[in-house]
C-alpha cells in the first residue's frame, strides 16, 4: 500500500505562457519512455526479481508517480488558461476536442498510452531494460530543455533529469548485486 | 574526473543542403563511470540536496542546452 504526501516532490513553476510546451511535455506523461510507463514497469517487474533488489524497484516505481504528478502540473498550468484557439495554434486542437482541458495519457504525437511496458521475467534482462529506459528518459528531458525557453520549467526539468541519472546508477548497482561478485575474492 | 559531455564532428559534404551544425555533443553523465557507489561519499545538506535533485555531490551532473553555447559562439563570430 501507499501513503500520499499532499505536495509535489519538487516545486513546479511555469514562467512563460506557451501552451506549445504542454504538447512536448505530454511525451513524458503518456509516452513510451515517460513517467507513467516507468512507474508501471518497475512496480510490475518487482514480483519476478530477486528479493534483494525488489525494494529498489518498489522505491523507484513509487517515485516515478511523483514525477508523473510534476509533469501533469506543468501541462495543466500551461493549458488551463489557454483559449481553444490558442490550443489549436499549439497543435493541441485534437487533444481539446477529445479531452477538453483534461490532461491525458498520450505522447507528443498524440498516440494513446498503449502499455508500452517491458517485463521479461528475467532479472538481468529487466534491469538492463530499466537502465536503458532511464537513459532514454534523461535524453527526453534534455531535448525538452533544448527546445524550451522557460528557465523556471527548465529548473524543474533539470531536477527530473538528475533523478533519471540517480535511478540509472541504482539499477546499475542492482545488476552488480545480482552478479554477486561484489567484494568477493575471485578464485578461478 | 570524467567530463560529462563529449563532442564529435560528423562528415560534412559539400553537397549538404544546410550549413553544418558541427560539432555535435552527447552527454556522458557520472553513472557511466562510478560503478558501485563507494561508502562514505560526501553529502549535500537536505535543502541543497532538494535543489540539486540528489543527496550526493559526486552524482550531480547538471545539463545545459549545448545549442546555446554554439549560438553564442556564432553570435560573437558574426
Amino acid at each position: 500500500m501507499w501513503y500520499y504526501e499532499k505536495k509535489l516532490q519538487y516545486p513546479v513553476r511555469v514562467g512563460i505562457c506557451n501552451p506549445k510546451m504542454a504538447k512536448f511535455l505530454i511525451e513524458q506523461y503518456g509516452g513510451a519512455d515517460g513517467e507513467l510507463a516507468a512507474a508501471l514497469r518497475y512496480l510490475n517487474q518487482r514480483y519476478t526479481i530477486p528479493s534483494r533488489v525488489m525494494g529498489l524497484l518498489n522505491d523507484i516505481g513509487t517515485e516515478e508517480f511523483a514525477h508523473l504528478e510534476m509533469i501533469a502540473t506543468m501541462v495543466y498550468k500551461l493549458t488551463k488558461d489557454a483559449t481553444p484557439e490558442q490550443l489549436k495554434e499549439a497543435g493541441l486542437g485534437e487533444h481539446y476536442v477529445d479531452h477538453g482541458k483534461s490532461v491525458y495519457y498520450h505522447n507528443a504525437a498524440g498516440q494513446k498510452f498503449d502499455m508500452p511496458i517491458q517485463s521479461k521475467g528475467d532479472p538481468i534482462a529487466d534491469l538492463y531494460e530499466d537502465i536503458a529506459a532511464e537513459e532514454k528518459a534523461r535524453s527526453t528531458y534534455q531535448w525538452i530543455i533544448n527546445i524550451s525557453d522557460d528557465p523556471l520549467i527548465n529548473d524543474s526539468l533539470g531536477f527530473l533529469r538528475e533523478r533519471e541519472i540517480i535511478h540509472s546508477q541504482r539499477f546499475r548497482e542492482a545488476v552488480e548485486l545480482l552478479k554477486e561478485e561484489q567484494n568477493k575474492k575471485k578464485v578461478f | 574526473m570524467a567530463t560529462s559531455r563529449k563532442w564529435y564532428s560528423p562528415y560534412v559534404s559539400p553537397m549538404d543542403p544546410c550549413p553544418p551544425l558541427s560539432p555535435v555533443s552527447y552527454e556522458t553523465p557520472v553513472q557511466l563511470y562510478l560503478g558501485f557507489q563507494p561508502r562514505g561519499m560526501e553529502q549535500f545538506s537536505p535543502f541543497e540536496a532538494l535543489a540539486h535533485g540528489t543527496l550526493w555531490p559526486g552524482l550531480y551532473t547538471p545539463y545545459t542546452n549545448p545549442y546555446l553555447l554554439k549560438k553564442r559562439g556564432i553570435d560573437t563570430n558574426g
